[in-house]
This record gives C-alpha cells, sequence and structure tokens, in this order.
C-alpha cells in the first residue's frame, strides 16, 4: 500500500440509517452528529487504523460504510 | 414545408441564417403561443441531417465541445464530455429534463411552451451524438399537452429517426435532479440514487443515459446547425452563449428574459422593465442560492466568473428582487422550510438537519430568539451530508440570509421586522 493509494472511509448517506456502530468501533475517524449521522474524518486512513477501519466497514449493519480509493 | 417531408437539407443549409442577435432561444417580439414546425423552421432552417448523409457524431460533438457549452440545468457541467462519456456506451438513451421543480423559476417551462421544436431538434441531435435510437422528454406538467402536440407534428411529418416519449414531470422540488428523473421515468420515485456509477454509465434500465436540461439541448440545436464560433460570438471567452433567465419579485415585467452571458445585473432587472420598489437585496441563482446586497449586486456581470466575488453563481439562471419592505429573514425562513419539506427523505442529515435548520431560521425570523444557537454547527454538520447536492443549497441559503441581513436580525431582536409582504412564491405545504 504506497501512500498515494491511501484507501479512504465514505458512507453512502442514502444507505445509512444511523445504527451508530461505526462511531463506536472507530472512534478515531468517526463521529455522530446531533442527529446520530457519522461524520467521517477527512483525509486517508492512517495506516494503524487499517484493520480498524475494515473490522468497521464489515460490522455497519446497512453496508452503508466503504473503504476505497477515491 | 407543410406536414411532408420536403428537405433539401444540404442546400436548404446555406440559406439558414443564424440569429445575429438576441433572443436565440425564445420567438422574437410578442408572438403568442407555440412556434409551430413550419414556423420553426422557416426562423432556423433545416437541423443538419442524422442520418448517414449528415455530419458524423464525432464531430457534432467536437462542435459542441469548441463551442463550450455547459449544462443549463444550475451545474454548468461541459456538455460535451457528457456526450462523450454516454457515446462510448452501447445503447444509450437519452433523457430531455423540462422538470423544473424550482417554484421560482420559469424559464424551461417557458423555453418549451413557446420554442418545442427548437427542444425536440436538440433531443435528436443528441440521439445522434451518442447513437441513441430512443428519447424520453420530461415535460413539467404545465407544458406537457404542447410538447405532446410538437412530439405528434414532427411524426406526421415523419421529421425524425428517434423514437422520443413524453413524461409528465413528478411535481417536487427534488425531482429535477438528473439521477431523480431517471428514478421517475423508470420507478415512478422522484428520488436522487445513489452514485457512483454515473448515469453515463448506468441511468434508465441499466442503459448508458444521457441527462440534459431541455435549455442546453435548444443551445446544441442551434450549435449543429450555426457552429461554435457563432455560438461564442455571444457571452464571455470562458461562459459563451445566452442563457435564459428567470426575474421575479420587485420588478415591473417580472418574467423570462434572454441574455448574452456576463450581462451586469442591473441591465438584466432593466430587461424586466426595471425595480418597481426600492430593491433591498437580490436572490441569484434560485432557492439553492444566494443573498447579495443589491447595490453591490448590480456592477457585477451575470456570470459564474462574475458572481464568484458575492459567493453566488448564475444556478438556474434566477435573479429574485426583493424590496425594502420586505424581511429577508421571513423570505428565508419560508424557503428553507420548503426545501426542508422537499427532502426526498432519504438521507439522515437531509431529513432531520434541515428541518432543525428550518426551525431555528424561523424562531430568528419571528423574533421567538435574537442568537443563532445551535444554527452554525448545524449548517456545518449537514453541509455536503446528503446523497445529492439538495442540503448544500439550503445551508448555501441560510448563511448568505445570516451575512446579507445582519441589520435586520438586530431590528428583530428588539422586536421590529421591516416585512409588509412577501415576495418569493412557495407552494403550500403538503398534508402530512
Amino acid at each position: 500500500m504506497t501512500g498515494k493509494a491511501a484507501p479512504r472511509l465514505s458512507v453512502s448517506p442514502i444507505a445509512c440509517d444511523g445504527r451508530g456502530l461505526c462511531a463506536q468501533m472507530l472512534p478515531e475517524l468517526i463521529t455522530l452528529d446531533d442527529w446520530g449521522y457519522p461524520i467521517i474524518a477527512a483525509g486517508p486512513v492512517p495506516g494503524r487504523l487499517l484493520a480498524d477501519a475494515r473490522l468497521t466497514v464489515g460490522a455497519c449493519p446497512k453496508l452503508a460504510l466503504r473503504l476505497g480509493q477515491q | 414545408m407543410r406536414g411532408t417531408d420536403s428537405r433539401p437539407r444540404q442546400s436548404a443549409l446555406a440559406l439558414a441564417q443564424p440569429p445575429s442577435r438576441l433572443p436565440r432561444l425564445l420567438p422574437a417580439g410578442f408572438a403568442t403561443g407555440p412556434c409551430g414546425l413550419a414556423d420553426h423552421l422557416a426562423r432556423y432552417g433545416p437541423p443538419p441531417a442524422t442520418d448517414e448523409n449528415g455530419p458524423r457524431p464525432e464531430r457534432l460533438i467536437e462542435e459542441v465541445g469548441r463551442a463550450g457549452l455547459t449544462g443549463r440545468g444550475g451545474a454548468s457541467f461541459p456538455t460535451a464530455r457528457k456526450l462523450a462519456a454516454v457515446a462510448a456506451g452501447p445503447d444509450p438513451v437519452v433523457v430531455a429534463n423540462g422538470t423544473e421543480g424550482e417554484p421560482a423559476s420559469a424559464k424551461d417551462k417557458v423555453l418549451l411552451a413557446r420554442s418545442p421544436h427548437l427542444v425536440l431538434d436538440g433531443v435528436v441531435l443528441a440521439a445522434r451524438m451518442v447513437g441513441a435510437r430512443r428519447a424520453v422528454l420530461v415535460a413539467h406538467p404545465s407544458v406537457r399537452e404542447i410538447v405532446d402536440d410538437a412530439v405528434a407534428e414532427r411524426a406526421l411529418a415523419r421529421f425524425d429517426r428517434v423514437r422520443i416519449t413524453v413524461v409528465t414531470a413528478a411535481d417536487r422540488f427534488v425531482a429535477g435532479e438528473a439521477s431523480a428523473v431517471v428514478a421517475w421515468v423508470e420507478h415512478g420515485v422522484p428520488a436522487p440514487t445513489p452514485r457512483p456509477p454515473h448515469l453515463s454509465q448506468r441511468g434508465l434500465a441499466g442503459a448508458p443515459t444521457l441527462v440534459q436540461n431541455v435549455e442546453t439541448l435548444a443551445h446544441l440545436a442551434l450549435i449543429a446547425r450555426y457552429g461554435a464560433a457563432w455560438f461564442r460570438s455571444a457571452g464571455t471567452p470562458h461562459e459563451p452563449g445566452s442563457m435564459l433567465v428567470t426575474i421575479l419579485g420587485a420588478v415591473r415585467e417580472p418574467g423570462v428574459r434572454e441574455i448574452a452571458i456576463g450581462m451586469p445585473v442591473g441591465e438584466v432587472l432593466e430587461l424586466a422593465g426595471g425595480p418597481s420598489a426600492p430593491p433591498q437585496a437580490l436572490l441569484l441563482g434560485g432557492y439553492f442560492g444566494t443573498w447579495a446586497r443589491a447595490d453591490t449586486a448590480a456592477s457585477r456581470p451575470f456570470s459564474a466568473a462574475g458572481l464568484a466575488g458575492l459567493g453566488a453563481g448564475p444556478g438556474a439562471g434566477l435573479i429574485a428582487v426583493l424590496p425594502a419592505d420586505s424581511c429577508g429573514l421571513r423570505e428565508t425562513a419560508r424557503v428553507v422550510r420548503y426545501l426542508a419539506d422537499e427532502s426526498a427523505g432519504q438521507c439522515g442529515p437531509c431529513v432531520f438537519g434541515l428541518d432543525a435548520i428550518a426551525g431555528q431560521v424561523e424562531r430568528i425570523a419571528g423574533g421567538v430568539t435574537a442568537g443563532l444557537g445551535p444554527l452554525s454547527r448545524w449548517l456545518s454538520q449537514v453541509d455536503g451530508r446528503g446523497g445529492c447536492s439538495h442540503p448544500d443549497g439550503a445551508v448555501r441559503l441560510v448563511r448568505s440570509a445570516l451575512e446579507a441581513f445582519g441589520e435586520e436580525r438586530e431590528l428583530h431582536a428588539r422586536g421590529w421586522c421591516s416585512g409588509t409582504r412577501t415576495v418569493l412564491p412557495v407552494p403550500p405545504r403538503r398534508a402530512r
């Protein structure tokens, strides 16, 4: 994984239901707005959090969270 | 040229006199009613042939690119790039977007009501450029019959090689968003759908889909006839061509006019008879737009570059004049409540955030509270967090209102309000 292709987290707002699991699992990068919907920190996911990020993506009950290059 | 196919096309092309002045799209003078096919061809000449006798599709797309045509639905995306992307896919389809869900805007309705054949020429030529065999025109309910008549007139004259279906647009604000138009035609649900994939890759029934605003298609029909150099003879080098604008509020003759892009805002207002009362502020772009002080905006060119300094843009070509005896806060509160109600209801930050923002703006406008409270935090929490740009537009409008109507906020804090009348049209609230 080169620095150029560092993956980023994103959420599909249409799919997201605001269950809030992601913010509990990855508070370093995900906070909740006043209505309980996730706000993703800007920028690529740091290497030390990559494993946690993958776990969080897999745990989203609505499959709304993504980890990808963009 | 009545009813039958009497087109000596190649030779007639030389006879076509391109309009040297504005208006290009709308009938000149005070014509009423839609322009029929015969009058349309007499004014513009026949469009280039869309079979092997006509210009190659790639040539036409290049010409649109050289013209610098951009989307006139509000997003200003380069049309040639969209055309090329859709042309690259298999069995594409063209969707002409005449939804115009914005209650204050009338330019697409007026264009379809006055010059339906120019839009249909554009539909057929765009289909030729991307290699589409079918096209859908989504028309606002108020002009559906006019469009039907025009399509029937062409079918009778066996004028086109493309099958055009007309669909009545959904009566919702978000229904005009490109993916919502496609979802409406396909499923009858006027709500934006998740992107990517781009509509140019997977749109209507999975086919590569070109969604273009009807005004964009009308310009395209003229570029195919008269070329890029003619198109660029109006407008600015970076934003060439003309555009339709809707002028409303405190002007003597509100309505739709056609301007060269870059015309100073004050001159645009003169086209509508000038202000009918001392102007206080202007709403630029639409309900997703920006409030600007009337005195600072008047000298600015009506173009993306000219309005950028005000944090504004031409949007879908709307200018609303707020007179001195109206309250900008109350106008904004009415519009933001409308926008909150018009959320497609799919994304949490839009559903809950816009409702909360509208509530706080209503409290400020109604003199219930003088402070912003959590408003600033809510505005940044909602900005950019929807599946479409609906919440972003509402946020832009509120932010610009807080900046433009600071004095009014102080008045409200002391129990006063300068408003005696409202000017922005907002439909009645729907039963829930």
